[in-house]
C-alpha cells in the first residue's frame, strides 16, 4: 500500500497545472476552452496550497483556497459575461477569428 | 586718399549688388561708374605725385593676422609699380563701367554686373596695392572669383558656364603652385610681407631643398612655383586654355578682365618679385622661354580663328607672352611698359569688337562680316588704331613698347636673348597678319551676312564709342608720352620696386634691328589687303595643300584635346567609378540605404511578432514569467 503523501498531491497539481496550461496554447476553437484552463491552473494552485497547509499544519492556507475559490468564481462570470457580449457582437467565439489585436 | 581709391568699388559693388533691386539700374549704374572714375582721378593723383615727388606711402587698413611671429596686414603699400598699375586698373575700369552701360541696355541683370565690375576692381586694387603675399594672394583669388563669375554672367548659356568652370579650375592649378611658393617662402623666411622676404633673399641664396626627389635651389624653386602661379592667371602655354573659352562672357568683361588687368597679374607678380627673381639665372629663362613660346604659339592660332574675340584673345595671351619673355631677359620696367599700353590698345580692340558686334547683332563670326566700314565708320577707325597700335605702327604706343621689349633681348647678349628676340620678330610679322586679317575680314570685300541686311547695320550709341575714343587716344600717346619715363636710360622713376642685379644696357641696338620690325609691320599691311580681300584664291590653295598644318593651327595646336585625353577623360572615368562603384555601390549600399533596408526588414519581423492571437501573447508572458522565475529561483 502506497502513502500518499505531498509529493503525490504536488504531482498531481503539476498535472493539472500543465494541462490548463497546454489548453490554452492547443485550443484552436473557442473562448470558453480557455476559461475553463484558466480554471484548471486556479485549481492546481489550490491543490498546492491546501497540501501544504496540511503537511505544515497551517489553516492559512486553506482560507486562502477559499479567496481564490470566490475570485474564480467571479472571475468565471466576468469572463463568460464578456464572451457573451463577443458573441453578440462578432456571430462568432472562434479564437482563429479573434486577432484585432494584430499589428 | 588711398583709402578712397581701394575702398570706393568695393562699396559700390555692396551697394548696387545687395540693394540693386530697389535702386534700380539706372541709379547702379551711375554710382558705380561714378565711384570707379573717382577712384581712378585719385589714381591718376598719387600717379603724379609719385613720379614728381617720389612720393610713397604705406597705408594700414588693419592688421590681418597676429599668430605668434606671424604678422600680416591689410594694407595699401604705395610705390611706383603699384601706382602705375592703380592708374591702369581703375582708368580702363571705369572706362568699362561707361561702356557697359551701353552694351549691357538690354540685359535684365544689369545691377548685378555692375555690382561684378565693381568688385573685381576692388579685388585688382588689393592685389597691386599688397605689401605682403597673403593678401597678394587674396586679391588674386579675388580676381579670379570675379573672373568665374562674369564669364559666367549670362548663366542660362551652358557654354558660359562651362568655360566659367574652366576658367576657374585651370587657374586653380596654377594657384597651387602659388600657395606652394608662399607656404615656401613663410617656411624659410618665417614671414610673407615683401620687404623683409626681399632683404633676405641674398642671405639664401645656397640654400637647396629636395622636393618631389628632386634637388633644388630654394630661390630657383620658389620663383618657378610663382611664377606657375603666374602662367595660369595670365593664360600661359599649358595653362592657356581657359583664356579663349572665357570669350564667352560679355564683351567688357573681355577687355577689363581678360585683356587689359587680370590676366596681367601673373606678369606683375614677376615684376613685383624681381629682388627674388633676380637671384635665379634659371628661373628667369624659365620664364622667357615659356614667354616666347607662349607669344608664338598664340599668334599662330589666331592666324586661323574665325571668331572675331578669339582672335583677340589669343592676341593677348600672345602679348602676355611678349610681356613674360620681357621680364625673362631682366627688361621688367619694359614688361611693365608693354604691359600699361597693351591695357589700352587691347581693351580698345575689345571694346571695338563689342561696337561690331552689337552692330551686327550678336554676330561674332568673322566669316559672317565684311563690306562694312562706310556704315560703320567710327568703329572702323576705332579699330584701326588699336591695331596700329598693336602691331606696332611707328609712333604708336605699340611700337615703343614691344619693340623695346625686342631690343632688350637682342641687347642681353645671351642665347635666350637672340632667341627671345628673333621670336619676337617672327611674332610680329604673325601678329601684324592676323590683326589685318581680323580687320579685312571685317569691314571689307564682301557683305556675307544672311540674317541682317546691310541697311539694318547701325553704327553703336555714343555710350558706347565715346569711351573707345578714349582709350583710342590712350593707345596713340601712351607710348610717346610715357615712353622715356618709364624706359628711358636713366630713369629714376622705378625706384626701389623693381630691382636690377646687372645694369641696364645702355648700347643702342645696331639700326637693321630698328629698322626691321616696323618695316615688317609695313609691309604686312598691303600683303594682307591682298591675300584677304583682293585675291583669296592664293590663300585657300595655300590652305588646301597645307591641310595638316591648317587643321593643327585651327585645332590650337590640339592643346584642348591632348588635355581632355589625358586629364578630362581618365578623371571623368574615375569620378564615374568613384560615383557608381564607391558611392552608390558601397557607401549608399550599406551606408543609409542599408540601414534602412535592415530597419525595415527587423520591422516586418516584429510586425509578425503582433499576430493579435490570444494565446500567442498568453504564451510569451508565460515564457517571459518562467525565465523570470528561474532566475529568481536559481540566484
Amino acid at each position: 500500500m502506497i502513502e500518499i503523501g505531498l509529493g503525490h498531491y504536488l504531482t498531481l497539481a503539476a498535472i493539472i497545472f500543465t494541462i490548463g496550461i497546454i489548453g490554452i496554447f492547443l485550443n484552436r476553437k473557442n473562448v470558453i476552452i480557455i476559461l475553463m484552463s484558466i480554471e484548471l491552473i486556479l485549481l492546481a494552485a489550490n491543490i498546492n496550497l491546501v497540501s501544504f497547509s496540511i503537511y505544515l499544519q497551517n489553516i492559512v492556507g486553506q482560507v486562502f483556497t477559499m479567496f481564490i475559490l470566490t475570485v474564480a468564481a467571479a472571475e468565471a462570470a466576468v469572463g463568460l459575461a464578456i464572451i457573451v457580449i463577443y458573441y453578440k457582437n462578432k456571430g462568432s467565439i472562434d479564437v482563429e477569428h479573434i486577432d484585432s489585436l494584430k499589428g | 586718399m588711398e583709402y578712397a581709391i581701394v575702398l570706393l568699388p568695393l562699396l559700390g559693388s555692396i551697394v548696387s549688388g545687395f540693394f540693386g533691386k530697389k535702386l534700380g539700374a539706372k541709379v547702379c549704374q551711375i554710382l558705380t561708374s561714378s565711384f570707379v572714375s573717382i577712384s581712378a582721378i585719385l589714381s591718376l593723383f598719387i600717379f603724379y605725385k609719385v613720379f614728381v615727388q617720389d612720393y610713397s606711402s604705406n597705408k594700414l587698413i588693419f592688421n590681418w593676422i597676429s599668430s605668434g611671429d606671424f604678422h600680416v596686414n591689410w594694407s595699401i603699400q604705395i610705390d611706383p609699380l603699384t601706382s602705375v598699375m592703380l592708374v591702369i586698373v581703375s582708368l580702363i575700369s571705369s572706362i568699362i563701367h561707361f561702356y557697359s552701360i551701353g552694351y549691357m541696355s538690354h540685359d535684365p541683370h544689369k545691377p548685378r554686373f555692375m555690382s561684378y565690375l565693381s568688385l573685381f576692381t576692388f579685388a585688382m586694387f588689393t592685389l597691386v596695392s599688397a605689401d605682403n603675399f597673403l593678401q597678394l594672394y587674396f586679391g588674386w583669388e579675388g580676381v579670379g572669383l570675379c573672373s568665374y563669375l562674369l564669364i559666367g554672367f549670362w548663366f542660362k548659356k551652358p557654354s558660359a558656364n562651362a568655360a566659367a568652370i574652366k576658367a576657374f579650375i585651370v587657374n586653380r592649378v596654377g594657384d597651387f603652385g602659388f600657395a606652394i611658393g608662399i607656404f615656401l617662402i613663410f617656411f624659410f623666411y618665417g614671414t610673407v610681407n615683401y620687404n623683409e622676404v626681399f632683404q633676405q633673399t641674398p642671405l639664401l641664396l645656397q640654400k637647396e631643398i629636395i622636393f618631389l626627389g628632386i634637388e633644388f635651389n630654394l630661390i630657383t624653386l620658389i620663383c618657378l612655383l610663382l611664377f606657375f602661379g603666374a602662367m595660369g592667371k595670365s593664360a600661359q602655354i599649358l595653362l592657356h586654355t581657359w583664356l579663349p573659352d572665357a570669350m564667352e562672357g560679355p564683351t567688357p568683361v573681355s577687355a577689363l578682365i581678360h585683356a587689359a588687368t587680370m590676366v596681367t597679374a601673373g606678369v606683375f607678380l614677376v615684376v613685383r618679385c624681381s629682388p627674388i627673381f633676380e637671384y635665379s639665372q634659371t628661373a628667369l629663362n624659365v620664364v622667357a622661354i615659356v614667354g616666347m613660346i607662349t607669344a608664338f604659339f598664340a599668334a599662330s592660332v589666331a592666324l586661323v580663328q574665325n571668331d572675331i574675340k578669339k582672335i583677340v584673345a589669343y592676341s593677348t595671351c600672345s602679348q602676355l607672352g611678349y610681356m613674360f619673355f620681357a621680364a625673362g631677359v631682366g627688361a621688367y620696367h619694359v614688361a611693365i611698359f608693354h604691359l600699361f599700353t597693351h591695357a589700352f590698345f587691347k581693351a580698345l580692340l575689345f571694346l571695338g569688337s563689342g561696337c561690331v558686334i552689337h552692330s551686327f547683332n550678336e554676330e561674332q563670326d568673322i566669316r559672317s562680316m565684311g563690306g562694312v566700314w562706310k556704315k560703320i565708320p567710327y568703329t572702323y577707325a576705332l579699330m584701326i588704331i588699336g591695331t596700329l597700335a598693336l602691331t606696332g605702327f611707328p609712333f604708336l604706343s605699340g611700337y615703343y613698347s614691344k619693340d623695346a621689349i625686342i631690343e632688350f633681348a637682342y641687347l642681353k647678349g645671351n642665347t635666350v636673348g637672340y632667341y627671345a628676340a628673333s621670336v619676337g620678330i617672327f611674332t610680329a610679322l604673325l601678329t601684324a597678319m592676323y590683326s589685318w586679317r581680323l580687320i579685312f575680314k571685317t569691314f571689307h570685300g564682301k557683305y556675307n551676312n544672311k540674317k541682317n541686311n546691310l541697311n539694318s547695320i547701325q553704327e553703336s550709341p555714343l555710350i558706347m564709342l565715346i569711351p573707345s575714343c578714349l582709350l583710342a587716344i590712350g593707345a596713340i600717346i601712351t607710348g610717346i608720352l610715357f615712353k622715356e619715363m618709364f624706359i628711358g636710360f636713366d630713369t629714376q622713376f622705378w625706384n626701389n620696386s623693381i630691382l636690377f642685379l646687372q645694369t641696364i644696357q645702355h648700347d643702342h641696338p645696331p639700326t637693321w634691328l630698328l629698322v626691321l620690325t616696323p618695316l615688317i609691320v609695313i609691309v604686312t599691311i598691303p600683303t594682307a589687303y591682298y591675300l584677304f580681300v583682293k585675291n583669296e584664291r592664293i590663300l585657300k590653295n595655300f590652305v588646301l595643300k597645307n591641310q595638316l598644318l591648317y587643321n593643327f593651327l585651327i585645332n590650337k595646336w590640339y592643346f584642348d584635346d591632348l588635355y581632355n585625353f589625358i586629364f578630362v577623360e581618365p578623371i571623368k572615368k574615375i569620378g564615374l567609378f568613384f560615383w557608381r562603384r564607391g558611392d552608390i555601390n558601397t557607401i549608399d549600399r550599406y551606408g543609409p540605404d542599408g540601414l534602412s533596408r535592415l530597419v525595415k526588414i527587423i520591422s516586418d519581423k516584429a510586425v509578425n511578432f503582433q499576430s493579435g492571437y490570444l494565446y500567442h501573447y498568453a504564451f510569451v508572458m508565460l515564457i517571459g514569467f518562467s525565465i523570470l522565475l528561474t532566475y529568481l529561483i536559481l540566484y
